[in-house]
């Protein structure tokens, strides 16, 4: 077979996300959030909703998802993406409307914002990734950072007497009677990437049946946050935040697990 | 139909903001402009018009759903009173950096703080020099009468739609709370989701379509040159509102030889004053600024040629003074009179002030400002 046979369409098995802009990624090499953008869009394209897709950018790494995604997109003040989001959703009841959010933008600054939307039931889907630090802004503590961990805020590890314990935000908005579906995914290996994709797929299929809050938390990384290679990141997380953090449906189809 | 009613200023604003198609409000309670939100909710807006009202868990959140409903192209306002609208600026900020049409009601009330729930106009620096951060201002208008209220609705919509930019609707609570006459205009239709995207398609987030570029509401430019184009866009918006936009009301101003300068509540009372003062054979006038930016900045420095000083009448201490002094490049002398903490001057207190400051004192006036400025 030709090298030109080989890239003809049908014979490819990967190609770049069909809503994923052409801009290159502003992401570190490595960085969940390109892998989630990817997935959230594909999904987006599979079901053909673009043109009933509204999106909303937090402040953080993330911030220019606006420049990735192709559909219409709201930058939100920092912390404010589900308030914003639910006026969207509240004035254009019929469309698809979700935010994308760091943990220092949902968790943090942002936490009244996300608990009333939760509790609200607000038709839209958060999608939260969880790297445990403030990556932006160059690698501060943020509310998600693990007990001892290191940081630019907490050189000396995260302690928990005057600095607070590691907040589990997902378990929290579980509780919420206005939360429909809230599960805990990772985006490092294939395997995680195609249960991530499913999640955020129901996430948007919920969307369609009016059912409330979706709420996908992604546990990622934050390579230059955390301050290891791409790899040694992955495993970091592996062994410690995914204790912490553990994967899985906390609840489905509005109960919980 | 128009309909005449006797209504409470806060209320007459809500009726009319039903009335002019709005698609939505959001807001959180505070006094004095709490039955803004309570008639909304007894209206049962989402049955009569469809308009969406939803209180929210701070004023933060209100001001950023005002920002998501904004950025679609939806009419949308909130209401609040001065401590809520501390909180509002950070979303006020972006609504200006990323050009988006809203209307944000004040109902001042006294402050610094907690302050007071009596009527100010204390907000005045914070409504017309920003409020926010970044280079921004926003077109503020300033009713004095209930039909005000009602009537400013609209005109403000117009305005944040044709500059695409929050617009300030400036009250107090005495404007807010009294209850006065009111014609009502007749009920328009809410524009379709159609008519929304067929009129702010080019611009606002409603959904990718397969004929258009995707639309991004941002106001970040991490580029600077980006960025400084951005603020001279809005810089020009400004200069436009100052040429096509000024509003303000003369009141027995063409023989007058003083001036007093008051908007909103003050300038309701200083009417009184002006006649009182008329009535003793004192030739006053009222010049009564409609919008506080843009300000008649060039009409006072005209009537400066005419009038032998001016006092600025504000429920604060000495906030539009600054610009009135401004405008008239100190070529007669201008002074400040007004109560705080919530009291209201009476027409007597204002031309007592006048007398004092400004007609019986022309000549020393300079060096008395100076030294109670040290004070
Ligand atoms: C009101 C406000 N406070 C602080 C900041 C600075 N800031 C920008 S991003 C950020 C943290 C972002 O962290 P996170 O949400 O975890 O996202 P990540 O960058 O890790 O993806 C902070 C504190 C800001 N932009 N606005
Ligand atoms: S700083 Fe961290 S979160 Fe931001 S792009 Fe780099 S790795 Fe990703």
């Amino acid at each position: 077979m030709e090298l030109l046979d080989i890239i003809k369409p049908e014979n490819q098995v990967f190609c770049k996300t069909k809503l994923m802009t052409d801009t290159p990624l502003s992401y570190c090499p490595g960085c969940g959030h390109g892998t989630a953008h990817n997935i959230t869009m594909e999904v987006i394209d599979e079901m053909g909703i673009q043109e009933d897709t509204i999106g909303v950018a937090p402040v953080g790494c993330s911030v220019l998802a606006y420049d990735f995604m192709n559909i219409d997109m709201t930058q939100a003040a920092h912390g404010r993406a589900p308030a914003v989001a639910t006026a969207i959703a509240r004035t254009w009841p019929k469309k698809y409307v979700f935010t994308y959010q760091g943990d220092g933008d949902l968790a943090a600054i942002g936490t009244a914002e996300t608990i009333h939307a939760c509790n609200r039931g607000e038709n839209i889907v958060i999608i939260f990734i969880n790297n445990g630090i403030y990556g932006m802004t160059g690698g501060q503590m943020a509310p998600t950072t693990l007990e001892g961990m290191k940081s630019s805020t907490s050189p000396f590890g995260r302690d928990i007497k005057t600095m607070g314990s590691p907040l589990k935000m997902t378990e929290l908005v579980a509780q919420l009677p206005g939360t429909y579906f809230v599960t805990r995914q990772a985006v490092h290996t294939h395997k995680h990437v195609r249960k991530a994709k499913k999640a955020i797929r129901q996430a948007f299929e919920n969307l369609k049946l009016n059912k409330g809050i979706s709420f996908v938390e992604i546990v990622s990384n934050c390579n230059s946050g955390w301050k290891m290679t791409p790899n040694d990141a992955n495993e970091w997380m592996v062994d410690n935040m995914f204790p912490y953090y553990p994967l899985g449906d906390i609840k489905v189809n509005g109960k919980l697990k | 139909m128009s309909e005449l009613k006797l209504m409470k200023g806060n209320e007459a604003l809500a009726e009319a903001a039903i009335r002019a198609g709005v698609d939505a409000y959001f807001g959180y309670p505070i006094t004095p402009q709490t039955e803004l939100i309570e008639y909304l909710m007894n209206e049962q807006t989402e049955k009569r018009t469809g308009m969406v009202c939803l209180q929210a868990e701070s004023e933060i959140a209100a001001i950023n759903m005002v920002y998501g409903a904004a950025s679609t192209g939806k009419k949308v306002f909130t209401s609040s009173s001065s401590p809520g609208i501390s909180l509002k600026q950070e979303g006020i900020s972006y609504l200006a950096g990323a050009e988006l049409p809203a209307v944000i009601v004040n109902v001042v009330r006294g402050g610094p703080g907690l302050g007071t729930i009596q009527p100010s106009q204390a907000d005045y620096f914070q409504s017309v020099k920003g409020g926010g951060h970044g280079d921004y201002k926003l077109y503020v208008l300033a009713p004095s009468s209930v039909q005000e209220m009602s009537d400013f609705v609209e005109d403000a919509f117009d305005i944040a739609f044709k500059y695409r930019a929050p617009v300030l609707i400036l009250s107090d609570g005495l404007i807010g709370q009294m209850m006065e006459k009111v014609k009502l205009k007749p009920q328009k239709k809410r524009r379709t989701d159609e008519e929304v995207i067929k009129e702010c398609g080019s611009w606002a987030t409603t959904g990718k379509t397969k004929n258009r570029e995707r639309n991004i509401i941002t106001s970040l430019d991490l580029q600077s040159e980006k960025m400084e184009a951005r603020v001279h866009r809005l810089m020009k918006k400004y200069e436009q509102m100052e040429k096509e936009d000024l509003r303000f009301e003369k009141i027995q101003c063409d023989d007058a030889e003083y001036l007093i300068v008051a908007y909103g509540s003050s300038a309701r009372i200083s009417q009184k004053a002006v006649e009182m003062a008329r009535a003793k054979g004192i030739k006053v006038g009222l010049l009564r600024p409609i919008t506080l930016f843009p300000f008649p900045k060039k009409q006072l420095f005209k009537l400066a040629d005419q009038v032998k000083g001016m006092l600025s009448v504000e429920l604060n201490a000495g906030q539009m003074v600054e610009d009135v002094r401004l405008s008239v490049e100190f070529k007669v002398p201008v002074e400040h009179f007004g109560r705080t903490g919530g009291i209201i001057h009476t027409p007597e207190e204002i031309l007592e002030a006048l007398e004092q400051k400004i007609i019986n004192n022309g000549t020393i006036r300079h060096h008395k400002t100076r030294e109670s400025s040290i004070l």
